[in-house]
């Protein structure tokens, strides 16, 4: 195993892009690490890119949104506060990774990549219609985040890819976000069902527009768009809440297995779904 | 000076205080030593090959690969142990398996090599040909007559002819005529329940370092509960003499009883053995979780009659318990504790022990238990709604007190079960008011406590400080304790007295830090140890003075003249004493050894309230106290400790800790992140009584105190949710989707 | 294999060693270091027992390559007293009785620090949240979390 520490994204993505063997960036690597241990995946080649310059920042864009460097760490988002103040559903997901050691080191865009259904930024993202910014062997391009999986441990990014930052759009007025996962501890645990809401309101309390993300209800994280359309131009009144908690149910296809079953998670999916509407609407009145 | 074993009451000088502990510095600065934390000059690394299957034959090993790459110094099957060891040593087989991998991790093979990574390169080189057979994991479909059979002869005369072989033992205990008492009964309840198997989870994995010298002697460093039994099992299963093997244990970070046997030991001295160097082997926390010790999982059927005004009229139950690949679940102690803490007319107890396709169980906090008292507490705890009584009234009213005949057939001493009901009674959590989807759940719980093998022995240094030398590996501040009774004693200051853990060559045969037994029984012998040498000083003083050595007493830390004959002559305290022994005859020593006797049983009752999302079968755990009978506090810091840790062990095991299997017999969350210990932020604080009823089996009255927490919690948590809910729930653990499953179903 | 070659600082002291490319920090401080004080109990991220600061920031050693330290200030149990001083929080760790077995009890101290060098008003909500990461499976974290309640009111003077 050979390791490398690039500086820059070019360079990052050239040495991918130039070994045949099995590769794996390295971000706050607290899935890689893990993966090391367990003998899962040996690779050839590990690309550190936390020395790279500017992929620690978080910016504001000129269009009035948010850039996030690939390496920033969970609690780095966390003691932002005016990226909290406009993305507090996004930061919150992002904080509930792990501990705080883990916090310390985890990124969004590992977590993505790291393609597990389960990852809670990724429904934040998804509902947040975030996008990543992917450096290439033939240059950089936009790819949505909910582009982006393809299934566990899986992405649609190819060989010599890497996302440089993850970009977060403007927020209109009155826009809130949300995001909820249970889990049967306090902390410590990967989500067993949740969902992310980003919405925004009209003058008089009615949703003008709403996303909604899904996580650990099928093999992707899943952008629930039927869900969303249910609140869409509602108060989020009762009758709303409840067309939505049925189009949360059909959008969902999980599994039984160790963390819960396909009737838990179905049915609590709709239970997280109502409650971060709900939160996210409070933000977005506030 | 004739003090006998028996408790008389005094005042304490220095048991009772909270005093630091003597490793503490070490502890709090990163210097302790722990098992993986010794090194060798020439050192190699170790790792265990496992079966990825939970049953199959294995056909043939392959080891030649392996021992060909470079940097591989040793590698060992069940071959390796052969020749020297009984055949049908069910813990060497354990080990290293034989002719079939009997559960997911079962080990198969081991390499020593000159860093990890080649022993884990070493380990895939390994060819082994299994033919993988039918397994079982599940207690109740073991017991099937169609059950794939783990040992055609395990099976014991205890058990019924034509009884299926997965179902090696059967305990029954009991007295009086159960049907009778059933028909006096105006209510009478059955319920079955399941626990699903928990582990210790102690933070430390099992690590040792093994050194085979090519004279035949070894040494062996080991975080173990028992240097002694380590070193029995180790040199029966190598062939060794006791003599010419060394344990020495490290400061150990857990065990909880999961480390009162071996797993990795006998390896690593067969690989140090074979390739002539230092061998260093630590299993990483998948392979604790597969391979070491959990304990049972449970299916039990239980019945309780109660009249109208609460007294219980009969009980009984039936316990199935599987615990692993071989005989020895736990079940004999469960169905002798479970109605323990009652005073029964009429009780039945039958246990089933049953083998599966799971690691061999070790030790878990008063083994067996929590799993009985669960079924049975939570009987009568419906028992009293049925019949609208108050559930602490009835436990006090059915209570077993002094003289109590036990369902185990002991006749109770002096205990103080009915002492915590009462605290808890009196205690504001008991009125606490509770809101909306909250219920409160209280239970009982008893442990045996056991004495056992001890060996104990001090020096008193020349500067008249003390060495106290002991044989158990100190657990949870068990040196302070020690240290306090030593200095109570001999009626000098605590820090004196410094006290160290003996290997093996240093002090007989002690049993292991077990069955609660250290702060009663190295207790009671380190009181006596002090005993036999202040009548070593009172000797010396006497000679100095020239007076009988009955004519001199000891008294506050010194020798006086006593009596009539005994003339006037200025106290030697023990330092000056000290200072002239070589003048006197000598060095000084103190030392006892007995096989002791007398541990007090102990009883505790648990009060929690909890809190339950509807929507999610979230439980949160709003309050909880643990009241319990700890004979004499020694160390209350430590008791109030025990106490905490073991109630929140079962917190853990009530709602969210479970081995989990799969359809191919593996398992599933061998890692913290799935098997879900409690966290911080999961708990509240945890409220603690010591009771104190003195043990009449101890000069200062202790009892152990370290498993009886653990025992009621399951019931305890359970009785609580199930008022939440208004639900019975008769499953542990009681995940969120079986709470949601109750509340819907 | 090859090495790499790492300076950092730990606990203050300038420390070059030379590391496998797979070799944790963990792997570093324990087995070339003879750093022993950091503790492993899973290896994953799971338990805390191997919590160091990097910079200042808690993560665990585990979960860190050896390779990543390059240029780095590492903390470690070794660093948290101050030559025979013990940190207040070490001393509130024995006042209160915190720790029975021991071997979580390093990556408790390291984490504490790292909380109390952020906010000597935590809360007991904020304590047990921030200590989450970090196991222990011996005292159900009554008494740790109040040494660390005790050890933030006696360095804030209350
Ligand atoms: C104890 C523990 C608890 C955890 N709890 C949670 C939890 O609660 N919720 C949760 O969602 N996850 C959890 N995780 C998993 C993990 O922490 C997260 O997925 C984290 O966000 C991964 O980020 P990272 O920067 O550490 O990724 P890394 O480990 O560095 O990388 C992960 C994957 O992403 C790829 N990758 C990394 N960066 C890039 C990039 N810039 N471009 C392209 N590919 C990239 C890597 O090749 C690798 O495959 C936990 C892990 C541990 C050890
Ligand atoms: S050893 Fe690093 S978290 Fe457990
Ligand atoms: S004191 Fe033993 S794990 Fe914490």
């Amino acid at each position: 195993m050979r390791y490398e520490a690039p500086s820059s994204f070019e360079e990052a993505s050239g040495l991918l892009a130039g070994e045949t063997g099995v590769t794996r960036i390295l971000a706050g690597g607290t899935d890689v690490l893990v993966q090391l241990r367990s003998g899962l995946v040996e690779p050839d080649l590990i690309v550190d890119i936390k020395r790279i310059p500017g992929a620690k920042d978080i910016t504001r864009t000129d269009d009035g949104g948010w850039r996030i460097g690939a390496a920033v760490s969970g609690a780095e988002m966390g003691e932002h506060a005016e990226l909290k103040a406009a993305w507090p559903g996004i930061v919150e997901a992002v904080e509930l990774i792990g501990s705080t050691q883990v916090q310390g080191r985890c990124t969004m865009a590992g977590n993505l990549c790291n393609g597990s259904p389960a990852a809670d930024s990724v429904p934040a993202m998804i509902a947040a219609d975030a996008i990543a910014e992917v450096v290439g062997p033939s240059g950089t391009r936009d790819v949505y985040v909910e582009e982006i999986p393809l299934g566990p441990g899986r992405t649609r990014l190819e060989k010599g890819d890497v996302i440089a930052a993850i970009r977060l759009p403007a927020r209109p007025e009155r826009a809130g976000d949300a995001y909820l996962r249970f889990i049967p501890r306090t902390e410590m645990d990967i989500a067993v069902v949740s969902a992310g809401v980003s919405l925004c309101l009209d003058a008089s309390g009615k949703v003008l527009d709403a996303r909604i993300g899904l996580g650990a209800v099928g093999p992707t994280v899943v952008n629930a768009a039927a869900a969303a359309d249910a609140i869409i131009g509602t108060t989020l009144d009762d009758a709303a809440i409840a067309a939505m908690i049925e189009a949360v149910a059909t959008a969902c296809s999980p599994i039984d297995d160790k963390r819960g079953t396909v009737k838990f998670r179905t049915k609590v999916a709709g239970v997280l779904a109502k409650r971060a509407a709900l939160k996210a609407a409070e933000r977005a009145k506030a | 000076m004739a003090l006998d074993d028996r408790f008389h009451n005094r005042d304490f000088k220095v048991v009772g205080n909270r005093v630091t502990r003597p490793d503490g510095i070490d502890k709090v600065t990163g210097r302790a030593r722990f098992g993986a934390d010794m090194t060798a000059p020439g050192m190699l690394i170790a790792k265990v090959l496992r079966s990825p299957h939970a049953h199959a034959r294995i056909n043939g090993i392959d080891t030649s690969k392996a021992e060909a790459l470079p940097g591989v110094k040793a590698v060992v099957t069940y071959a390796d142990f052969a020749s020297a060891h009984a055949p049908d040593d069910d813990n060497l087989v354990n080990c290293m398996a034989k002719d079939k991998a009997l559960y997911d991790g079962h080990a198969v093979a081991a390499v020593a090599a000159i860093s990890t990574a080649v022993a884990r390169k070493a380990l895939k080189l390994i060819e082994v040909d299994y033919e993988v057979l039918p397994h079982v994991t599940d207690v109740d479909e073991a017991m099937k007559p169609d059950a794939p059979v783990l040992h055609e002869d395990a099976q014991d005369e205890s058990v019924p002819a034509g009884t299926p072989k997965n179902v090696v033992r059967r305990y029954e205990f009991g007295h009086g005529d159960v049907d009778a008492g059933f028909a006096q009964a105006d209510k009478v309840i059955e319920r079955s329940f399941r626990t699903e198997a928990a582990h210790q989870g102690y933070i430390e994995p099992h690590a040792c370092l093994a050194s085979y010298g090519s004279d035949g002697r070894a040494d062996l460093w080991c975080c173990t509960q028992g240097q002694y039994a380590v070193r029995a099992m180790c040199a029966g299963m190598l062939g060794m003499q006791a003599s010419d093997l060394r344990v020495t244990a490290s400061e150990i970070g857990g065990g909880f009883g999961g480390k009162t046997t071996v797993f990795i030991e006998p390896v690593a001295l067969a690989l140090s053995r074979k390739a002539g160097k230092p061998v260093k082997l630590v299993m990483e926390r998948s392979e604790v979780f597969r391979a070491s010790g959990p304990t049972a999982s449970t299916s039990i059927d239980c019945k309780i009659g109660m009249t109208k005004d609460g007294r219980i009229t009969a009980g009984r139950a039936e316990l199935r318990y599987q615990g692993g690949a071989f005989p020895g679940s736990p079940v004999e102690f469960g169905a002798m504790s479970g109605f323990a803490p009652y005073d029964l007319e009429n009780v039945q107890a039958i246990g089933w022990d049953v083998v599966t396709n799971r690691p061999k169980q070790a030790a878990y906090r008063a083994p067996g238990a929590p799993m009985a008292a669960y079924a049975v507490e939570s009987v009568i705890d419906e028992l009293c709604q049925e019949l609208g009584l108050d559930p602490l009234e009835v436990r006090i009213r059915n209570c077993a007190h002094e003289g109590t005949l036990s369902p185990y057939g002991v006749t109770y001493p002096k205990i103080g079960l009915e002492e915590t009901l009462k605290a808890v009674q009196s205690h504001p959590n008991w009125t606490a008011p509770l809101g909306p989807n909250q219920g409160r759940g209280v239970a009982c719980g008893f442990w045996f406590n056991f004495g056992g093998n001890t060996c104990v022995s001090l020096n008193i240094d020349e500067d008249g400080t003390v060495s106290l030398s002991t044989g158990n590996p100190d657990i949870g501040g068990s040196r302070a304790s020690m240290s306090q009774m030593c200095a109570e004693e001999l009626g000098i200051p605590y820090d004196r007295v410094r006290c160290s853990i003996a290997d093996t060559s240093l002090l007989g045969y002690n049993d292991v830090t077990d069955g609660s037994r250290v702060t009663f029984a190295v207790g009671l012998a380190t009181i006596k140890a002090a005993q036999d040498a202040i009548k070593k000083m009172c000797g010396r003083a006497a000679a100095i003075w020239g007076i009988p050595e009955d004519a001199v007493e000891w008294e506050d830390g010194c020798a006086k003249p006593a009596g009539p004959n005994a003339g006037e002559h200025p106290p030697m305290s023990l330092a000056e004493i000290a200072a002239v022994s070589s003048q006197t005859g000598g060095p000084i020593a103190g030392h006892y050894e007995c096989n002791a006797d007398g541990a007090g049983v102990s009883f505790a009752t648990h009060l929690v309230d909890v809190e339950i999302d509807p929507e999610t079968g979230f439980t949160k755990v709003l309050r909880y106290l643990v009241a319990q009978d700890a004979g004499k506090a020694v160390n209350p810091d430590y008791v109030e400790g025990q106490f905490q840790g073991g109630a929140v062990q079962g917190i853990g095991w009530s709602l969210n800790e479970e081995y989990i299997y799969g359809e191919d017999g593996r398992l599933q969350n061998a890692g913290f992140l799935d098997y879900r210990i409690p966290v911080a932020s999961d708990l509240p604080m945890i409220d603690t009584v010591i009771v104190e009823v003195p043990n009449p089996g101890h000069p200062y009255g202790v009892r152990g105190v370290g498993e009886t927490s653990i025992v009621p919690p399951l019931a305890a948590i359970s009785n609580a949710v199930s008022h939440a809910i208004g639900k019975r729930m008769t499953q542990i653990p009681m995940s969120p989707p079986r709470i949601v499953e109750a509340l819907e179903g | 294999m090859s090495q790499i070659h790492v300076t950092t600082k730990i606990n203050g002291d300038e420390t070059e060693f030379l590391c496998g490319p797979e070799e944790t920090l963990l792997d570093v401080l324990r087995d070339h270091l003879g750093m022993t004080g950091t503790k492993e109990g899973c290896g994953t991220g799971d338990c805390g027992a191997c919590s160091v600061t990097v910079d200042g920031r808690l993560v665990c050693s585990c979960l860190m390559l050896g390779a990543e330290a390059e240029g780095h200030e590492i903390g470690t149990i070794e660093g948290v007293a101050k030559g025979d001083e013990l940190h207040p929080v070490q001393k509130k760790f024995l006042d209160h009785a915190a720790l029975q077995c021991g071997i979580c009890t390093p990556g408790f101290l390291v984490a504490a620090k790292a909380l109390l060098d952020r906010t000597l008003e935590p809360t007991e909500e904020e304590v047990r949240y921030w200590l989450a990461g970090n196991l222990c499976r011996c005292t159900g974290y009554d008494k740790i979390v109040r040494a660390v309640m005790d050890t933030a009111a006696e360095l804030r003077g209350a």
